[in-house]
């Protein structure tokens, strides 16, 4: 019993260090990225909204992870369903 | 009573109704995606409450299935064809950009000025994510209400 009380209160005190030690909001400490697409964006691509820029542009690798993610769980409940109908 | 599955005629017929103006939201949100806040992936699943819309009020809608997975593979495909075309210079190179051609007015560096025509790829890559998520979404909403009425 006494053990366990001892673990909570050391993960409580770590939890407290982690969120007092976070950095303030709003501040982060790397900025080049953001700066870059924040100057060059609209530019280099021609899109007047960034976050479509940075997601069909810079990061498409990304948007293509998401978009195949979805048609595998497309994929995934049509084979569920139909299996079911066959029965 | 087996043919009156659904809702009432009142329900009916407002849905009727306002499947024009969600269509012309949802295709507004996908087209619009370079300039607002939305894109490929919120205007398909707002066209895809249009089908959940129907297949609550109707009980049931006559959308072909093997199509729906054809239109979603075929917006993938495009998609990832799209990122294909500027690999001479890098993959998901936006090759229309400045180009001053389709979607190709140049853009410059300030306050958004809401011209349709620029952008590049991103519009056509918007429409082609807009596609699949629409058909994949709406595969999802047909297959699981036609298992809730088998059982």
């Amino acid at each position: 019993m006494n053990f366990k009380i001892l673990i909570l209160g050391v993960l409580c005190a770590f939890f407290l260090v982690a969120v007092l030690s976070i950095h303030p909001f709003g501040k982060p400490s790397n900025t080049e990225m953001d700066d870059y697409f924040i100057q060059n964006g609209q530019v280099e691509t021609g899109s007047n909204n960034i976050v479509a820029s940075v997601l069909f542009d810079y990061r498409g690798m990304d948007t293509i992870g998401e978009a195949t993610l979805l048609f595998a769980a497309a994929s995934g409940i049509f084979i569920v369903f139909r299996g079911k109908k066959n029965e | 009573m087996n043919k009156e599955r659904g809702m009432s005629r009142i329900v009916k017929t407002v849905t009727c109704i306002l499947s024009i103006p969600i269509t012309i939201f949802g295709l507004y949100i996908i087209l619009h995606g370079h300039l607002t806040p939305g894109g490929g992936f919120a205007g398909g699943a707002i066209i895809a409450t249009l089908v959940a819309l129907f297949l609550i009020s109707f009980g049931s809608v006559k959308l072909p299935e093997k199509s729906l997975s054809v239109l979603e593979s075929l917006g993938l495909v495009a998609f990832i064809i799209l990122a294909f075309i500027g690999l001479s210079t890098s993959f998901f190179h936006n090759f229309l950009a400045n180009s001053n051609g389709l979607f190709g007015s140049s853009v410059s560096f300030g306050s958004n000025s809401g011209f349709l025509n620029t952008g590049g790829i991103i519009p056509l890559m918007n429409l082609a994510v807009g596609l699949e998520v629409f058909s994949a979404l709406s595969l999802i909403l047909l297959l699981m209400f036609k298992g809730d009425i088998n059982d």
